[in-house]
Formats: C-alpha cells, structure tokens, sequence
C-alpha cells in the first residue's frame, strides 16, 4: 500500500507537469477558520508563536486563492486536510486532499479535466453527467428545487427509518442524496453532479437556470464513491462576505460558535480574483478506488486510531 | 445509565432506543463533503430479535441501556420459571417462558448457560453449544445394526426430539449441537 500511494502521488505530478500546472505549498495552520456550518476544525491554542488561537486548514481553498489574486496562475496542491469529528469507513479526521484552479475555466471544462485526471490514475471507465435537478427526479421522482421540505421528508420515511431526525430542506436533501442516490451510482464508473442548490454551493457562481437558483458546483462519484467536490468560483468579495456572515448566522442558530472571517481572504478578492473554476479531490479515496479497498484505514500508512 | 453519542456506537454496545433494549450492530459515517453528517447504525432489538437499519444525525445521542451479559448455572424449573444461579455471588434468577424460549429444549442441570440480563432481570438464555443428554424414548434398533445409515426419533429428557442412528436404545447418553438440534455421539463418559 505504502508502493501503491507513492505510485499515486508520482501520476498525479506527472498530471500536472504535462500541463503546466505549478504545485504550491500554502499554511496547515491558519488565523481564520471556516465558516461551513457542516465543517469543525481542530484549534490549535497551546504555544509561544500563536498571538490567537490557529485552526487547521479543512482545505487549502482560502490561501490558494490569495495566490490567484496574486497572479500564480494554475495551481495545485497536495495537502494534508483536517476535519473534526469525520471518521468511519470513508473519513478519516486527518486526509489527503488534491486541490487545483484553473484561471479561464467554467466547472464545464474543469469537469473534463478531473475526468482526465481520474482515468490517468484508474483507467478507462465510462463517464456520465446529471444535474442535480434531474438526477433527483430520474431516480426519486422529486423535483429538489421545488418539493417542499416536508415532501422530501415523506419521501425519506417512505424507504428508511430516521428516526426523530428533522431540519431543513438541505439537510433532507443530503440524506436522499447520501442514503438513496448514491447506491444508486455504484457500477456507473464516473458521474458528475452538476449545478446544485444554491444553498448548497456556498463558494460558487449562482446563476438561475429554468427558473430555480442553481450554484455552479459539482461533484464527482466513481462507482458510487465520492471523490471530487469542485466549483466555478464565486469572485466577488461582497458577496463572499455576505455568505460568510450567513454561515455564521446558521452557526449561532444551532448554537454552534462562530469562526472569524478569513479578512486576508476577502481583501484578495477584493484585489481581484481571477475567474477560475477550482477543485478538491480526496486522494486517500483515489486511492481506495485504484487498489479496490472497502475501507479508508486501508489507504493510510497509520489511521486516527494508531497515529 | 450513561448516555452514547453516535461517535461512540460500537459493536455490541447496548442502547434504549423507542424504549426498548438493543445491541449495535454496525454503525456507518456518512457525510457527503460540503453536507451534514449521518450515521447509519444496524440494531437488533433485544426484546423482539428484530434487526433494522437507522439513520440519525451525527452527534445525536441515546440512553445505555442495563443490559449484561453472565455464565450463570441451570438449577430447576417449577413449569413456570426456570431458575438460574450466579456462581459467585450465589446469587438466583428466575426466567419466565419468553425469555428462555426454545433453550428449554437443551437446560441439563448445573449445567452453565448464557444468561442476559435487562435490569437485572433475565431477557434471555443462550443454552451451552452442546449438551449430553438421556434418551428418554425411543423405538428399539436391530441388534447388531451398527453400519447402516437411517436414524429414527429419540426423545431426550427435557423433551427435545432429536433424530439418531438405529442401534442407541432408551437409556444412553448422547451429545447434541444444541445450535443445530443435530446428535453428535455418544456421551463421553457415563
């Protein structure tokens, strides 16, 4: 295993370097949190050079993007990610993340580079693309956009048991979409998800499309699996802040702590962020894929429990 | 009782859950990237032995239920109860029908079973895999039938019925899978 990921990481270099890709290193341990009321980091608040408490970085997204502002051009990176309170068969608290940009590209384009990417390191496999819309009345017969919370809860109850669980619409969206969608997709080989709620895509475009909002996000399931989250990115610095300010708004809702806005972030957009389309891929589940393990902790040379 | 949250669901961990006691069986993570996090959990109701599959939302938490398991050795049964005892503590428990279900068949006396306790009062009773018991009826076999296959029914002492090779007769011992209701041989000693 410990051949098979050195091997990963060497195709994915490879990848990047036939197409003029820079790598780049950005901070694990960074001032500002995220927001992402779905998301906890670990705080790192013990030691000499902290003047406040540092978060570790759930995705390198925030300092990626300054160097974009800064005129880098396309980068990727391959960067050890921390979310807290994410364990189990497919997550691992600490993971490794491939995440790239790409200055000029929609999500469109940047969908065929992943599958490029994808097939490079697990060979062919057919490709498919659904919206979100449609995938959801393909397979369940709804209309995401449109039913009614308590619709897509009925729905829910009408094939799994869940107990006293309740919450809003997104979160019974997530639930259809994890518990019912997704096995779904097992044997398909690649298929992309496309253009989301706009609830549902925080740091992307928001454009209407057939008269609903949709966020230009997509994501990429190989056989059923997730592997890739990705977006044609949002670059308006106002707008970045009111969603911001909106997360913690849902945060204080649920009686979450707030996290402070990333200010070194949002004055690079300020500056001007190019428009790009940006992704982040799990590599430890690329890996799973290409050497046919059912279980993460398969993948990691120690895992949350013997690190 | 101590309160679980799904993050500590483990594999025979035992929770109320509607109010009844049940054994995690599985507990799967779930989470899609930029989504709220679920957990999948397989329980089987301990009461029932119903086993089905659960969603909650990650961090939810459930009620330890008192429910352990004990070795516990068979002492009688008066019909209505079969009584148990701590070896130990000496200390006895009585279970009705419903908790002892089919074990009946295979309790031999001072033998040592499973018992599993719900507050303190027995749910169920697992017997010993195998167990040695007499031969209480059965028809005569051939003398000298000892090579040719076919079996016929003998009824053991508690009232099991279990199928045996022609040439045992009423009287012997003869050891049973009680997992299978299946005859093993002959009793190893007399």
């Amino acid at each position: 295993m410990l051949r098979a990921r050195a091997t990963l990481l060497g195709r994915i270099r490879h990848f990047f370097a036939e197409r003029d890709v820079l790598e780049v290193e950005t901070p694990l341990l960074c001032s500002a949190g995220v927001t992402d009321p779905a998301i906890e980091p670990f705080v790192v608040e013990q030691g000499a050079s902290l003047v406040a408490a540092r978060f570790l970085q759930s995705s390198p997204e925030y300092a990626m993007k300054r160097l974009l502002a800064a005129g880098s051009g396309p980068i990727y990176q391959l960067a050890r990610a921390f979310r807290d309170g994410e364990a189990g068969g497919r997550h691992n608290p600490e993971f490794s993340l491939l995440e790239w940009y790409q200055p000029g590209y929609d999500h469109h384009r940047l969908m065929g580079e992943v599958a490029e990417l994808v097939q490079a390191c697990l060979g062919d496999k057919p490709v498919q693309h659904y919206s979100y819309r449609a995938l959801f009345q393909q397979e369940l017969g709804i209309d995401p956009f449109v039913a009614e919370p308590a619709a897509l809860e009925a729905r829910a109850r009408e094939e799994l048991d869940v107990g006293s669980v309740s919450g809003d619409r997104d979160l019974w969206l997530d639930l259809l979409m994890s518990h019912l969608i997704e096995p779904v997709l097992v044997g398909r080989g690649l298929c992309f998800v496309y253009d989301y709620p706009a609830t549902q895509a925080a740091l992307a475009r928001v454009d209407t499309v057939d008269d609903v909002l949709v966020g230009h996000r997509f994501e990429l399931y190989v056989d059923g699996l997730e592997l890739a989250n990705g977006y044609w990115e949002l670059t308006d610095a106002q707008e970045q802040r009111r969603r911001f300010v909106e997360d913690n708004r849902r945060r204080r809702q649920r009686g979450m702590a707030e996290r402070p806005l990333d200010e070194q972030l949002l004055a690079a957009m300020s500056a001007g962020l190019p428009a790009c389309a940006g992704v982040a891929l799990g590599v430890d589940r690329l890996l799973m894929l290409r050497a046919g393990c059912s279980d993460i902790r398969q993948t990691l040379a120690f895992d949350w429990a013997r690190s | 009782m101590a309160n679980y949250s799904t993050n500590e669901f483990r594999s025979g961990l035992k929770v109320m859950l509607d109010g009844e006691p049940c054994s995690i069986l599985d507990n799967e993570f779930v989470k899609p990237g930029k989504g709220q996090a679920f957990n999948r959990v397989k329980l089987r109701n301990l009461n029932s032995g119903r086993v089905w599959e659960r969603t909650f939302k990650s961090g939810e938490s459930l009620e330890g239920a008192d429910v352990m398991d004990r070795t516990m050795e068979y002492l009688y049964t008066d019909g209505e109860f079969w009584y148990f005892m701590e070896p130990d503590t000496f200390e006895q428990y009585q279970a009705d029908a419903k908790a002892v279900g089919d074990a009946h068949l295979w309790l031999k006396e001072q033998e040592r079973c499973e018992v599993t306790l719900y507050n303190d009062s027995p749910l169920s009773v697992a017997p010993p895999n195998f167990v040695e018991l007499e031969i209480i009826e059965t028809d005569p076999g051939l003398k000298g039938d000892t090579a040719q296959g076919g079996s016929k029914p003998a009824t053991l002492s508690t009232g099991a019925v279990v199928k045996v090779p022609l040439f045992l007769s009423q009287g012997e011992v003869i050891r049973v899978d009680t997992r299978t209701g299946e005859y093993q041989g002959r009793a190893s000693k007399s």
